[in-house]
């Protein structure tokens, strides 16, 4: 318990991705915490990048962690600005009223 | 070690917890503010595990720009008031015991591959990229990020060129009755169209049209 390994970081990269993963099943709010369910799921991907990267002396990891905080920011930019349009056309983002695919 | 230990389940309980609340919580705005509690202490612990550069630059770009631009769209919407309907309509909540089945699922699985987790000692042989002791976080990223992944640099940076390019279009609206100036009218006005010169009987008075 006291002697913090790999492990440690690697259990709360899974907490963090498996919450991420349940943000997104139940959410019966607005697609706003889809996307920041998505965000928490891309930073349990970075914790495990950065903690196999420590603990096993090797610097890519961090490298690609590097390049996923990249896309993550451009993701984000381009789903609010999804958002707002579709917003501003459909008049809610409540996750129920849309189903205009019918799916 | 010891401080180690306490830092780590310190910042990590912060983490789960603010996560789980970004997740439940009632009102969006709350959220947002949960999910810069959770990048704050995530990269507290990516500092504290000797990845500085990550840490500082997740602090910059997750807490000073998407969390900012997170809160910016939730207020220009006005979905603070929606509130959260956890479990409202009977018929649209079928799903959830599957998606917390799915879940757990996922969750044991992770935890299973944790546990039984070893790694071959000659697995990574690539000495280049090795973590060196003499430089500091930031100097060997810097060096490896400008030789060996230029490319890759280059492409995340034409991605981040083309998001751009692409929430300005999308979220670009032409609105009506904006006055502008338009310099191809004000230049290709003719002196026809401007000005008329009006024969005026004398005591008479003029209209104008306007």
């Amino acid at each position: 318990m006291i002697e913090i390994g790999l492990g440690h970081y690697l259990t709360l990269g899974a907490v963090i991705f498996t919450i991420g993963i349940v943000g997104i099943f139940l959410n019966r709010k607005n697609i706003i915490v889809i996307l920041m369910s998505i965000e928490l799921i891309l930073l349990a991907v970075n914790i495990n990048l950065v903690s196999f990267s420590i603990y096993l002396n090797d610097l890519s990891g961090q490298v690609f962690t590097l390049f996923i905080l990249t896309v993550a920011a451009a993701e984000a930019a381009i789903g609010l600005a999804i958002i707002v349009v579709y917003y501003r056309n459909a008049g809610t983002i409540r996750v129920e009223e849309i189903d205009n695919l019918k799916g | 070690m010891i401080a180690h230990a306490i830092f780590f389940y310190v910042f990590s309980l912060i983490a789960i917890i603010s996560a789980i609340m970004v997740t439940v919580s009632k009102n969006t705005v709350h959220s947002v503010f949960f999910l810069i509690l959770d990048f704050i202490s995530i990269s507290c612990l990516f500092i504290m595990i000797g990845a500085e550069f990550l840490g500082m630059i997740m602090l910059i770009v997750y807490v000073g720009a998407v969390a900012v631009l997170f809160l910016f769209v939730v207020m220009m919407l006005n979905v603070a008031q929606q509130k959260n309907q956890w479990l409202l309509s009977e018929a649209s909540s079928g799903h959830i015991p599957i998606g917390l089945i799915i879940s757990a699922l996922i969750f044991f699985e992770l935890i299973i591959v944790i546990g039984g987790w070893k790694y071959k000692p000659d697995l990574f042989n690539s000495d280049n990229l090795d973590i060196s002791n003499e430089l500091s976080n930031t100097h060997s990223l810097g060096q490896i990020l400008y030789t060996d992944y230029i490319h890759i640099f280059q492409i995340s940076g034409m991605i981040l060129l083309i998001a751009m390019i692409g929430a300005i279009v999308l979220t670009f609206r032409q609105r009506e009755g904006v006055k502008k100036q338009s310099y191809i009218k004000q230049i290709s006005r003719e002196r026809s169209e401007g000005v008329e010169v009006l024969d005026v009987p004398s005591n008479k008075g003029v209209k104008i049209d306007d």
